[in-house]
This record gives C-alpha cells, structure tokens and sequence, in this order.
C-alpha cells in the first residue's frame, strides 16, 4: 500500500446534470479517514450519484472532488473498491470472477490463485467456487461481487446499497465482510436508505436531501438528535418528506 | 471479356437430359418431385463431383468467416466503445456495408485481381481465394456491424463496473467479446448463410470452373442456365440441408457449453 492516504476527501460545490435537471446540486463534503460513513437519504436524494462521481465513474457538471488534495487519476481510482448498485458478474465462474479481477489488477500470478482462494472462502462461497457466476442466488452473486472487490484490498470501498433486496441472513453475510475491510483499515463509505443497517453500521452519517449534504454527525449524535427537520422526518419514518 | 468460362458436358457426373424438363406449369411440378429423388440420389450415390464442389463450398465460405471474424470482430468492438467524432456516420456507413451486393464485391474484387489490376501480379483471379477474398469483404461488413451492436448492448452493462475493477481498454474488449460469446457465435452463423448464399461474388472472381472453383451456388446457376431445374434444385436442397446442417452443430456445440458451465 503506497505511503500517503488517500484520504481525506473534500468535494466543493459538485454539481451534476442530466436531462436538464439538477441531481447534485452545489454539494459540500469532507470526509476524514477513520469512521465507517454511512450516506443516508430519501430515494432520489442523489447518493448513488455521489458515490459514482467520487468514484470518477461520471464526471461533474461543476465543482471538485479531490482526494488527499488531489483530483481523482487511475491510480487513484485503482486505489479505491465499489460495489456498484447493480454489480455485474462476469459470464464465467465465481472463481474466475475473482481471478479476473486480480489478474486486471495486476497481482502477481503466483497470488492470484491463493487470494481468491482466500476470499473466496471469507465470502463462504466455496462449495459454489466453480459455478457460473451467473447462476447463483442473489446473496451469493452480491457475496461474491463484494468478495470480488475487497481481495484488491481497496483503501477506500464505496458500497452502493450493497444489501437492498437481500434476505436478512445474505444482509448480514455482506455486513460481515464490510466489518472485515474496516477492520483491516478500509476506509467505508456505504449508501443505504435502511436506517436499520445505517444504525448497525455507521459511525459517521451523511444525510442527502435533494442533490445536498443537509446533515454530517456522528452517528449516535445523528440518531439521538438529529439537526435538520428532513433528517427528523426520514429518521421517524415520516412520508411527508 | 468472358467472365464464365464454357461449362463441361457433364456436370456432377449425371448426364444431362435425363432429367430435362421443358419449364411449363406441369413440369415445374415434377421438378420439385423429382428434385428430392434426385437430392437423395446424389447425395447417397457417393458423387464424387458433388463432394468436391460441396467441400469447395465449405472451404471458401469457412475461409472467408474466419478472415472476416478476425478483422470484424475487433472492429466492432473497437467502434462499439470508442467515442469519436464522426461515430454514428460511421456505425451508419457500416450497416449499410452489410447490404453490399454481392456482384459489385466480386466486380470490386475482379478489377484487383485481373491482370491490370493493383494485385494482378498474383495471378488469383479464378482460384479458391480469390473467391474467399471476395466472400471476406462481403462479410467482414456484416460481422463488424452484427459485432458492434452486440458489444455495444453489453459494454452498456459492463462499462461502470470494468471501469471500476480498473480494466483498460484493450482489456474491455477483451471480456466484451468473450463474454459476449454466444452471440457473437449467431454473428457468426449469419456471415457464413450470407457467404454459402451468394453466387454473384465467387462466379465473378471464380469463373465457376469445374473442379477449380465450382461451388454449389454457381452450380446451380449453370444448371438453371441450362434447364436442368431438377438437378438445380436438387443441389439447392442440398445447399440449404448443409447450411442447417453447419447451425445445428454451432447450435449443439454453444448449448453444450452453456449447460457445462456459463449461463
């Protein structure tokens, strides 16, 4: 792992358009290295864009991202793990998927084997090893999604509800595997609208309203009393939002 | 300039008249009867002709996917992610490629070739690969332009998640194509029925000479031309039982692998 953090990450007024209409609108944010962030907010609210133009997946319509300072290159790119929305497995076994993916990295063959192995084990997908990637259930294509992304041991992992549509022994499975990066020194930020798993989770919360950072606590505090009247609501369930 | 040279006197090895019909409204009817017989005699006498010309066949026409796949299928795929500008005349102009007669390609193709042309030192005009040549640019159009959209709908699903895992771009190409394999197998199938159909092309550059370059489609053509609509049809039941033939055995082969291992 190269000697200077990647962290922390400051975006200045990050816009993003499409269509005509504005989705991130003049975002703020800083994010130090440390706690597990939790982004929170309503459907719409503009997270899973945030977390791609982070990413450098798209590129804004005004404002900055800068990583330790810096704007997003390849390397730095390379430096970071997302688990998309949507994670696309490859058409080939799960094994194969996580060897795809370290050999694109550029790990050492004599590794490859043995790393997959490793998480492959971690993501409790052994006896599915061989199996086409395509064709194993959703808990186990999102274990191995996620599976696929930590063994590049990312310094900074972007999830993007890794959990939505998950039974809540799959959730949990994938809670696991997020506890084991963090452990490891991953930073986490990680895109949910279920406050359940946000309260599980996070020790840093970022609340998005329409396309702004509204609100950014610590957790307890973010739970216990929150500042704004949108976070209110959407922590009470509200629907009027 | 003579392009068909004079056909030999007995073709396949059947004499001619035997199944000579004049084509009024009766006969036509006992052409397609006799048709069948005559496919099945043939193809069960062992008629050292037809094989030739059915391997002839074969080999121009797998000739010339093969070429026509390792150059379209890195073309599509290269125009399929590039962004540049002038792209969509470009995907315009490539479909439109895909509707190339096949007698202006063997034309195109005639001029290189014959002895005032650029490649006229090679002296293969009326051989085997002059006609895979020209069945080559006739399909390369279709595989590019079948490629493209293929890769095209996958790299749209793909494209995020490659960019994440840090994939480069030679590199994307790479994984679209492979895991866009079935497809492009279809891709494939579909430049081989363009390149087994065609006559225009190969009796052009071919010159349909009898053991040279004779091929089923230019067979039946001189057998038409010459009122043996039996033996015509007969060859032309036998070109369309090969050609579902060769599907059936991609088709065997790709079902065979998806159930092994790849949904």
């Amino acid at each position: 792992m190269p000697d200077s953090s990647l962290l922390p990450l400051d975006a200045k007024g990050l816009r993003f358009e499409a269509g005509g209409k504005r989705l991130i609108d003049g975002l703020d944010l800083h994010l130090e290295a440390g706690p597990r962030t939790v982004i929170l907010g309503p459907n719409g609210a503009g997270k899973s864009l945030l977390l791609r133009l982070l990413h450098g997946l798209l590129d804004p319509s005004g404002g900055s991202v800068c990583w330790a300072g810096r704007t997003l290159d390849r390397e730095g790119q390379r430096r970071q793990g997302m688990l998309l929305q949507r994670p696309v497995l490859l058409r080939r076994s799960a094994s194969a998927n996580l060897k795809y993916a370290l050999r694109a990295r550029g790990v050492p063959r004599s590794e490859v084997a043995e790393r997959a192995a490793l998480w492959l084990r971690r993501a409790g997908l052994n006896a599915v090893a061989k199996r086409p990637a395509r064709v194993l259930s959703g808990g186990e294509q999102q274990r191995l999604a996620l599976a696929r992304v930590l063994s590049l041991e990312p310094e900074v992992l972007l999830l993007d509800e890794p959990t939505a549509s998950l039974d809540p022994a799959s959730a949990r499975a994938i809670e696991t595997l997020v506890r084991i990066a963090d452990r490891a020194g991953t930073k986490i930020i990680l895109v949910t609208h279920d406050l359940a798993q946000a309260r599980r989770l996070a020790e840093e919360v970022v609340f998005l309203y329409r396309g702004r950072v509204v609100e950014q606590s610590p957790a307890d505090a973010f739970f216990g009393q929150p500042r704004s009247e949108q976070a209110r609501a959407y922590i009470e369930g509200r629907l009027d939002l | 300039m003579t392009l068909t040279p004079a056909p030999s006197y007995s073709v396949l090895g059947i004499t001619g008249g035997r199944f000579r019909e004049a084509p009024t409204g009766k006969g036509a009817m006992q052409d397609f009867t006799s048709a069948f017989g005559l496919a099945f005699e043939l193809i069960f006498s062992g008629d050292r002709d037809l094989a030739e010309i059915v391997l002839l066949s074969l080999r121009v026409s797998m000739s010339a996917v093969l070429i026509a796949c390792a150059l379209g299928l890195p073309l599509g795929s290269a125009i399929a992610i590039a962004r540049f500008p002038g792209r969509s005349l470009a995907v315009v102009l490539l479909n439109a490629l895909m509707g190339l007669p096949p007698v202006v390609v063997g034309l195109g193709t005639y001029l290189l070739l014959s002895n005032a042309g650029p490649l006229g030192a090679l002296r293969l005009l009326y051989t085997p690969t002059a006609m895979i040549l020209a069945q080559t640019i006739l399909v390369a159009p279709i595989i590019a332009a079948l490629t493209r959209q293929v890769v095209e709908d996958l790299h749209a699903e793909y494209d995020e998640q490659l960019r994440s895992l840090g994939v480069g771009r030679l590199g994307t190409i790479q994984t679209l194509l492979w895991d866009a394999r079935y497809g492009l197998l279809t891709v494939a199938l579909a430049g081989f029925g363009r390149a087994a159909a065609e006559v225009g092309a190969v009796l052009i550059v071919g010159g349909n000479i009898n053991h040279v370059s004779r091929v089923m489609t230019t067979a039946i053509a001189l057998e038409t031309s010459r009122g043996e609509l039996a033996l015509a049809l007969a060859l032309g039941l036998i070109l369309l039982g090969l050609a579902v033939a060769v599907n059936l055995v991609v088709m065997a082969l790709r079902s065979t692998a998806m159930r092994a291992a790849y949904a």
